[in-house]
């Protein structure tokens, strides 16, 4: 039966042609689900959190003892922040985004909370939405009569929330939103929407952790945050964040002693801190795939030399009988693409199955198929351009070669 | 015999330096890969006190409804929560059900020195009963643990870690010296000696001692006080709480770690069913309205089920040992690529009187030195992907992953290993060179 050259030149090597296919087929599998995951950790590190980061910084602030009047102190202090030249705007309270810390509210439509969505609480005041730099879309903000004490165990009911649009097309999907009642955990009767912001991201970060389903609800309430501890979070004008972030603290700690200021961190700080690891992952997984490529690549040049050199008098021959050079740099690619294109299809299974196993242990998503025909056109390129060297080499064989030796 | 099969790997190894260094370099990269990614798991996954972890249990109990659907419960897949109301915590100290037992909790104290020019600043606490000592194995530099009278009496007592000493009283034997926490006086009574087990197996709500432990105050001081915990309390499975510290403590908010030491298998037997007949004393009295459920693990089980390491170190050990394997299969086609480039040589080592079994060993001779040159370059990879990662990935999970002898010996060993399985092959198809054939062509 005549066989195709390709495949006899192929056949004659089953064992180093299955090497490369084997090596092809891994680096495939690794690489696209490495690429999948690059990307689904940067662009999750890039989400908006809302606020206005560049100029906003915070302040954990925690009370020594309990002397004095827990709601005057903070009100002191608030006081003093708001007064302070360089502040565009200040308040207290529980949490703020891009920490991976903060507290969650089951809201529901009906009584008995049998249906809930989840939201992050924020505590704030009048002044929240202007010091993070938020945009009221509908309703309006808290007025300061409004604005109520809260302490650690005491749970007043709320006159009134401010939530972000995507919490509300989840909780009322027709659209009409303001004015309407929400009950909350721990809550008796409902508590009226007021306001509706455009975004404020959750506090919580981790890909498929606590929070990723619901990464945009969120809730201001109107409480001042007394407790024990809370944070300060204060917005700067454009170009004074680094100069308030040392002399703030300061003035807080002169205007009373008994305190602790645990951090002092910018929103900037902030997020570089609770995406330390989706980043460094995908640099990691950047540096694996280089890696892998290089390696793979060395070794598709070995390979194809070793097969250059084993046929030196074959390609003599070919060449003796009017072979173009051309000619034999095409059979080399070719019977690389032949190769590698095996590997890739193997690849591509390997990478799906690669996938689904992350998916069921991980909860990751799904590979897109894309990645995939990414991943199979850099693997088949990479081969072709390590075979290209062996391959230039053997097409300067000379026609001569058929007649040495026998 | 061994020595001469050596001297001829090396020599041959030499006469083709590219492919040589392209097999070394490429086991190299691969073991550099799948070691670096080891030694973090390994650091992650570690049980630091591995010898009692067939003796340190933690209780569950299941005191929220089942039937009510909350998206928010830190609940596990098998529907109990790994913390407990203090209610049941409570409960099963008075029991004395074990021969040691302790309610723990994390919480914050705010220390002022008692020096005027040091300002006061915020520390890490944990409050729990004085059997916590001994069963955690806590080692103390000076005095000791306070004794459970101390706990029924609600002493204002303290233990301090070393770092604290440090800090305020100058690492000079304090026991018996006052303590300012949160404005009140505390008596030392202990200063630890350096003492951080990683992961933090009490408490895997911060596994890698973000906040360090450098207080230990009795639990029934902390109640007294208010304390409240410094993770979080989680009320989303529970009635919501009544107002007020008392609110909280009648709650069934679950907020305290348990732990109990029991000794041997029947103990363990023995507790199991006090647990259970507890739990159901809970539901006849009506506290429960469900079957009565609670399970009871030892420390080696409860790491597992808590899944300490975290999905990016796991997925990163799964790159590294594909790329491990990429790396070998690389390995074999060059090394196929070798035992062909050196056939004519092998084929006159034949018709010199070498048998197939002489060929074979020395090609696996040469695979294991290839694997050997691999594992240099492996160990010295892992040192520089430890020193990258550190740099990338948060501080606390990596404190510990370095490397370790175990972890050299480990890498040495695989190299070599890796190295000869893939040589198997390219060695066999060296000893079917035909002597005759090969010096015909010569």
């Amino acid at each position: 039966m005549h066989q195709h050259p390709i495949f006899s030149g192929i056949h004659r090597n089953k064992m180093g042609a299955a090497v490369i296919a084997v090596q092809i087929a891994l680096t495939l599998a690794i690489l696209c689900n490495a690429l999948f995951i690059i990307q689904q950790r940067l662009s999750l590190s890039a989400r908006p959190s809302g606020t206005d980061e560049p100029n906003l910084f915070a302040i954990a602030n925690e009370w020594v003892g309990s002397a004095g009047d827990p709601a005057a102190r903070v009100q002191a202090d608030l006081a003093l922040l708001r007064s302070l030249p360089g502040v565009a705007g200040a308040y207290v309270t529980n949490a703020y985004p891009l920490t991976g810390s903060g507290s969650t509210q089951q809201l529901s439509l009906d009584p008995e909370q049998q249906r809930t969505a989840p939201a992050a609480v924020y505590l704030g005041d009048e002044q929240t939405l202007r010091t993070l730099g938020l945009r009221l879309i509908a309703g309006r903000n808290f007025r300061a009569e409004d604005v109520v004490d809260r302490g650690p165990l005491n749970d007043p009911h709320p006159a009134g929330l401010i939530i972000t649009q995507a919490l509300a097309r989840k909780l009322f999907p027709d659209g009409d939103v303001l004015g309407r009642g929400v009950y909350l955990e721990g809550q008796r009767g409902t508590t009226p929407i007021i306001g509706i912001i455009d975004r404020l991201q959750v506090p919580w970060t981790s890909i498929g952790g606590w929070g990723s389903a619901w990464s945009d609800s969120s809730i201001v309430a109107p409480f001042r945050d007394v407790s024990q501890s809370a944070y300060y979070v204060v917005r700067a004008q454009p170009g004074r964040l680094s100069e308030l972030m040392k002399s703030v603290p300061r003035r807080l700690v002169a205007l009373n002693h008994a305190r602790v200021i645990n951090r002092v961190q910018s929103f900037p700080q902030a997020r570089a801190e609770v995406y330390r690891d989706d980043r460094g992952l995908a640099v990691i997984l950047a540096v694996v795939c280089a890696v892998l490529l290089a390696v793979t690549a060395f070794g598709i040049v070995g390979l194809t030399s070793y097969w250059v050199a084993q046929r030196r008098r074959q390609i003599g021959i070919r060449r003796a009988l009017g072979a173009t050079r051309v000619a034999i740099v095409r059979h080399f690619q070719t019977e690389n693409l032949v190769i590698a294109a095996a590997g890739g299809i193997a690849g591509v299974a390997l990478g799906v199955s690669a996938n689904l196993w992350m998916v069921s242990s991980f909860a990751t998503a799904r590979l897109p198929l894309n990645y995939l025909l990414a991943g199979a056109a850099v693997v088949l390129g990479l081969g072709q351009l390590a075979a290209l060297r062996p391959a230039l080499r053997a097409a300067s064989v000379p026609p001569a070669e058929a007649t040495r030796t026998v | 015999m061994f020595g001469y099969y050596l001297t001829l790997a090396l020599r041959g190894l030499v006469r083709n330096p590219g492919l040589t260094l392209l097999m070394v370099a490429s086991i190299g990269v691969g073991i550099g890969a799948s070691m670096t990614t080891f030694a973090v798991y390994r650091a992650m996954d570690g049980d630091p006190i591995a010898y009692k972890a067939s003796e340190l249990y933690v209780p569950q109990i299941q005191n929220w409804d089942p039937d009510v659907h909350s998206p928010n419960s830190s609940a596990h897949l098998d529907g109990l929560s790994d913390l407990l109301s203090y209610t049941d915590a409570v409960a099963l100290m008075r029991s004395h059900a074990a021969p040691r037992q302790t309610a723990l909790y994390e919480t914050r104290f705010a220390v002022t020195p008692s020096d005027p020019q040091l300002l006061p600043f915020q520390t890490g606490a944990r409050a729990g009963f004085a059997d916590l000592f001994a069963m955690f194995d806590v080692p103390f530099a000076y005095g000791g643990p306070w004794s459970a009278a101390d706990d029924q009496a609600h002493a204002p007592v303290a233990a301090i870690s070393r770092a604290l000493n440090d800090k305020v009283f100058g690492g000079a034997d304090s026991v018996g010296k006052v303590l300012r926490l949160d404005g009140q006086d505390y008596r030392v009574v202990g200063v630890l000696r350096d003492w951080n087990p990683v992961p933090r197996y009490y408490d895997l709500q911060d596994a890698f001692g973000i906040v360090p432990d450098d207080v230990f105050v009795p639990f029934t001081r902390a109640i007294d006080q208010h304390k409240l915990s410094g993770e979080s309390s989680n009320c989303t499975g529970a009635a919501p709480p009544a107002p007020g510290w008392n609110g909280m403590l009648q709650s069934e908010c679950i907020w305290l770690q348990f732990w109990v030491q029991l000794p041997t298998s029947a103990d363990a037997a023995h507790y199991r069913a006090f647990l259970h007949h507890y739990a159901e004393e809970q539901q006849r009295s009506g506290r429960f309205h469900w079957a009565a459920r609670t399970q009871l693990r030892d420390l080696r089980r409860w790491l597992s089920y808590e899944h300490v390491v975290s999905n990016e170190v796991r997925m990163l050990v799964v790159v590294g040992f594909g790329f491990l394997f990429v790396c070998l299969v690389n390995a074999m086609g060059l090394m196929l690529a070798r035992v062909m480039f050196r056939s004519a040589d092998t084929g006159v080592r034949r018709a010199l009187g070498a048998n197939r079994g002489a060929v074979f060993a020395q090609g696996l001779i040469e695979a294991g030195v290839v694997g050997a040159a691999g594992a240099v370059l492996g160990v010295l990879l892992t040192a520089l992907g430890l020193a990258g990662l550190r740099a990338l990935l948060s501080r606390e999970a990596l404190v510990l992953a370095r490397m370790d002898l175990p972890e050299v010996g480990m890498a040495i060993a695989l190299a070599i290993a890796a190295a000869i399985a893939a040589g198997l092959y390219p060695t066999w198809r060296a000893t079917r060179v035909q002597p005759a054939w090969q010096l015909r062509s010569r």
